[in-house]
Parts: C-alpha cells; sequence; structure tokens
C-alpha cells in the first residue's frame, strides 16, 4: 500500500521542478529551436517552390526555343520551296520568253525575207521588163528600117485597134 | 537513417549496461544489512521495495558490512518552522532507532518515513519536503534537461541555422523534437493550436524518457524509480488533467453533460459515464506509467537477487544474461512509455480542443 500512496515531498518537488522545466525549456529551448526550424522549413519551402518554378520557366523556354526552332525551319523550308518555285518559274518565264522572242525574230526573219523576196521579185520583173522594152525597141528598130514593114504594122496595128 | 542510429545506441547503451548489471548482482544493494540480520536469510521482498520505493539517502554500495551513501537533506515543515539536517545523522537507521533532535524535536526515519521519535509527542503537523533519492534524481534530470537543450538552441540561435542542417547535439536532438512535434503533438491538436502545446508536449516528453532512463542505469547517478513512482506520475497526471480540461471547448463539455445525437434519456447516464471518463484518463496515464516503470525495476532487480536466492554463483550466467535482456527490453519500455504518456496527453488535449462544427450542423437539419 506504501507503494501507491503519494508522498506530499514528492508531489511538491515534482510539480515545482516540472514547471520549472516547462518554463525555462519553453523560453530558452523549445521557442528559439521551434522557431528556428520553422523558419527553416518556410525557408526550404520556399527554394523548393523557387526550384520547381525555375524548372517550370526552363520547361516553358525549351518548349519556347522549341518552337522558335520549328517555326526557323518551317520559314527555311518555306523560303526554300519560295525559291525553288521562283528559280522555276523563272526559268520557264526565261524559256517562254526566249522561244516567243525565237519565234518573234523568226517571223521578222521570214518577213524580212518574204519582203525581200518580194522586192527582188519587183526588181527582177522591173528588169525583165526593162529588158523587154529594150529588147522590143530594138526588135522594133531592127523591124522598122524599111519603109513597107512599118506600113505593114501600123495596118496592123489599126486592123486591131478596128477591131477592138 | 536517425532510427537505425537510435536502435544502435540502444544496443549500445545495453550491451554498455550489461557487465554493470553484473557486477552488480555480486554486492546486494540493501541499505542496511545490520549486523545481526546478517546471516537471516536473504529476503528479495523487502530488497526489491526497499529499491523500488523513495529514500532519504542514495545508497551506492556496501564495503565489508557497511553501506556507502550519499547523504541527502532531510526538510521538514513543522509548526515551528522548518527543520533542516542531514541524512547521515540517521545513520543509515531506518529502523526508527536512531533519535535526531532539532530545534526540541526529535525525528526517527522508519522504513524511509520520518516520525516524531515519542508516540503521542504532540508537536503538531510534521510534513516530509526532503530531498529524497527521487527528488535528486530528478533535479538531476532537471539540470541533465535543461543543459542538453540550452546548448541546443544555442545552434538554433544563430543565423546560419536556417540555411545549415542541425549537427553534433542538435543534429541528434532535432529528429527527436520533430518527432514529438509532427507525430505527437500535430497529428492529435487542432493546427491552429498545436503550437501552444508542443512545448509542454516536448517537456514531458523529454523528462519522462530521460528519467526512465536515467532509472535503468544502476549506479550512481541513476537507478532512482522516479517515473515508478505514483508520486511522480500523479503530478504529470494532474498537469495533463488541468490543461486539458482549462482548454476544453463549450463542444467539449457540451459532449461530456449534454451529448448531441443520442436520445434525451441516454443523456444522462452519458453524462455520469463522461463525468467519470474525466477522471480516469488522467488516472490511468499515473498507473500505466508507474506500473511499467516499477515492473522493469522489480523484474531487473528479482533476476539480480536470483543470485542471492539460490545463494550460489553459478545462477550468475542466466541471472545476468536475462538481466541484460530485460534491461534492454526496459531500454524500449522507457521510451515507450514516454511517448505513450505524451501520444495520449496530445490526444486528450487534442479532443477537449475540437468543435465538432458538423455534428451540430446534422443536429439542427434532423430537428427541422
Amino acid at each position: 500500500m506504501d507503494l501507491v500512496t503519494p508522498g506530499f515531498g514528492l508531489i511538491a518537488w515534482t510539480t515545482f521542478t516540472f514547471l520549472l522545466l516547462v518554463a525555462l525549456l519553453g523560453k530558452f529551448a523549445w521557442k528559439p529551436i521551434l522557431t528556428m526550424v520553422k523558419e527553416r522549413e518556410a525557408s526550404i519551402d520556399m527554394a523548393l517552390k523557387a526550384a520547381h518554378a525555375a524548372k517550370a520557366e526552363m520547361a516553358a523556354l525549351h518548349s519556347s526555343n522549341e518552337q522558335l526552332l520549328k517555326e526557323t525551319r518551317e520559314e527555311r523550308e518555306r523560303i526554300l520551296k519560295e525559291a525553288r518555285e521562283m528559280r522555276e518559274k523563272t526559268i520557264s518565264d526565261a524559256k517562254s520568253a526566249a522561244s516567243s522572242e525565237a519565234a518573234k525574230v523568226l517571223e521578222t526573219a521570214r518577213e524580212q525575207i518574204h519582203n525581200e523576196k518580194m522586192a527582188a521579185m519587183t526588181e527582177v520583173k522591173n528588169q525583165v521588163a526593162q529588158l523587154a522594152v529594150e529588147m522590143s525597141e530594138r526588135i522594133l528598130r531592127a523591124e522598122l528600117q524599111n519603109a513597107a514593114a512599118q506600113k505593114a504594122m501600123v495596118d496592123r496595128a489599126l486592123q486591131d485597134v478596128n477591131l477592138n | 537513417m536517425i532510427k537505425r542510429k537510435l536502435v544502435g545506441l540502444f544496443i549500445a547503451v545495453a550491451l554498455f549496461l550489461a557487465p554493470v548489471v553484473g557486477t552488480k548482482a555480486a554486492t546486494p544493494d540493501h541499505a542496511a544489512p545490520s549486523e545481526e540480520k546478517a546471516d537471516a536469510p536473504f529476503d528479495p521482498t523487502e530488497l526489491i521495495m526497499h529499491h523500488v520505493k523513495d529514500s532519504h539517502s542514495w545508497h551506492l554500495f556496501d564495503l565489508n558490512g557497511h553501506a556507502y551513501s550519499v547523504p541527502l537533506p532531510v526538510i521538514l515543515w513543522t509548526t515551528h518552522g522548518f527543520v533542516v539536517f542531514s541524512s547521515s545523522e540517521f545513520h543509515h537507521d531506518s529502523e526508527g532507532k536512531v533519535v535526531v533532535q532539532r530545534n526540541g524535536m526529535s525525528f526517527v526515519n522508519h522504513h524511509e518515513k520520518i516520525h516524531f521519535a515519542e508516540e503521542g509527542e504532540n508537536h503538531g503537523t510534521l510534513i516530509d519536503v526532503s530531498i529524497t533519492k527521487n527528488v535528486a534524481s530528478m533535479l538531476f534530470v532537471a539540470v541533465l534537461l535543461l543543459l542538453l537543450f540550452l546548448s541546443t538552441a544555442r545552434f538554433y540561435k544563430t543565423k546560419q541555422a536556417i540555411e545549415k542542417a542541425p549537427s553534433g547535439l542538435a543534429g541528434f536532438l532535432e529528429p527527436l523534437i520533430l518527432f514529438v512535434r509532427d507525430d505527437i503533438a500535430k497529428v492529435n491538436i487542432p493546427a491552429k493550436q498545436v503550437d501552444r502545446f508542443t512545448p509542454y508536449l516536448l517537456t514531458l516528453f523529454f523528462f519522462i524518457w530521460l528519467n526512465n532512463m536515467l532509472g535503468l542505469i544502476p549506479f550512481f547517478p541513476g537507478g532512482a524509480n522516479v517515473t515508478g513512482n505514483i508520486a511522480v506520475t500523479l503530478v504529470l497526471a494532474v498537469f495533463t488533467f488541468l490543461i486539458t480540461n482549462v482548454n476544453g471547448t463549450k463542444d467539449y463539455w457540451l459532449h461530456i453533460f449534454w451529448m448531441p445525437g443520442v436520445p434525451i434519456w441516454l443523456r444522462p447516464v452519458l453524462a455520469i459515464v463522461e463525468f467519470i471518463g474525466l477522471f480516469t484518463k488522467p488516472f490511468s496515464l499515473m498507473i500505466r506509467l508507474f506500473a511499467n516503470i516499477t515492473a522493469g525495476h522489480i523484474i531487473v532487480i528479482s533476476l539480480v537477487s536470483l543470485v542471492f536466492v539460490f545463494e550460489t554463483v553459478l545462477v550468475s550466467p542466466g541471472s545476468v544474461l536475462l538481466t541484460l535482456f530485460i534491461s534492454t527490453l526496459e531500454l524500449l519500455v522507457a521510451a515507450l512509455q514516454a511517448f505513450v504518456f505524451t501520444m495520449l496527453t496530445a490526444l486528450y488535449i487534442g479532443t477537449a480542443l475540437e468543435s465538432h462544427d458538423d455534428h451540430h450542423e446534422e443536429e439542427i437539419e434532423h430537428a427541422h
């Protein structure tokens, strides 16, 4: 029974000691320790959040870089395609221009040739006419040496006129 | 990692204690074996009860039939004021034979209780507030706790503590402090008020644990059965009781005296049960700690006593091995009981602070 009978002295001393401990440890140990631990936790939390934000930012940057790269690649493709098209167009333009020019030149040449030919023909015709006139003159002159022949001729001519 | 370290520490301490407990077996822990009693048959019950109970002097060892102990101050509050003298004036007597005279009063130590020497002598009140073995051990623990945690706190007062991981003593104690804060306080007490109670819970946990641990050391300055004394556990339980009920919310009291959500006729019955529960909770705290620690001490001394009961040294290997086993177990119990006491305290405080808003909403809905 003695064992389970609390003694007053020990109760008093325990109360005193424990209260003292609660007060002293509370003020000089738990308060600074818990405060600092809390602050540290907050700072770790903050650092973690900052790290996460930085990671997200990096990811965003990376994806925007990707985007930029993709756009640039597309741009390049587009420019190249345009250039290719331009080249083809230029070539075909040049080809068509050349061929039309050639056709034009040919046409001109043909025309010129035709003209030359015509001119030459006219010339030849004129020459032939001239020659014919000269020949006829000579023939007439030779024919009309004697008066009879002249007379016969005039007659014939007159006959022709009459007939007409 | 820390847990593994702690287990390692426990094992190391246990191994360190083993030979000590063994040597203890060689010298009986008997406070005052008087000459004529030397041949009397060994009485383990007396030895055990002597150890388990409080004492006015701190017995160290017996040498050549002489008991050596640390004298402690005997402080008595009488009608004629305080009387203070050294416990050595009793000359190791606890049979009420040696009389010490002070201020015209004479005192005897009868089974570690100070009485007036003459029966019926009317000197009025006599209140014993001596620094007994338990008080001295407890004060030693208090000093140890202050040294430990105030030096730990020094690290936390520096600016670098915010960016540096704790090292040394702080590195060892911080996980324990965080364990109490996170796994005892935060899980039981609402987050808004938890900071108010964490310091108390921390003090409680380390006070009980260190006292338990010191009680396991079989030689001076350990070995006192502080937390196995009902007076100590009573005070701790009363503190818990007071803190719980002083902070009780309206809801808490409502749930005790007029339980919502049960039939009206049942409420008075429940009120009686709940009211008794108010006291059984701290009572169970008091008994649990007292019984566990006292039981541990009793087992250890019983095992050591085997050598003297069988009066042969041949029993000692078994005795030492069993003592080692139990001592190791007691190291676990020391931490466990500190944890259980603190955990339940936190739980009780948490219950008292809880507000059952949802219950009331339900009730109102039912009423409509």
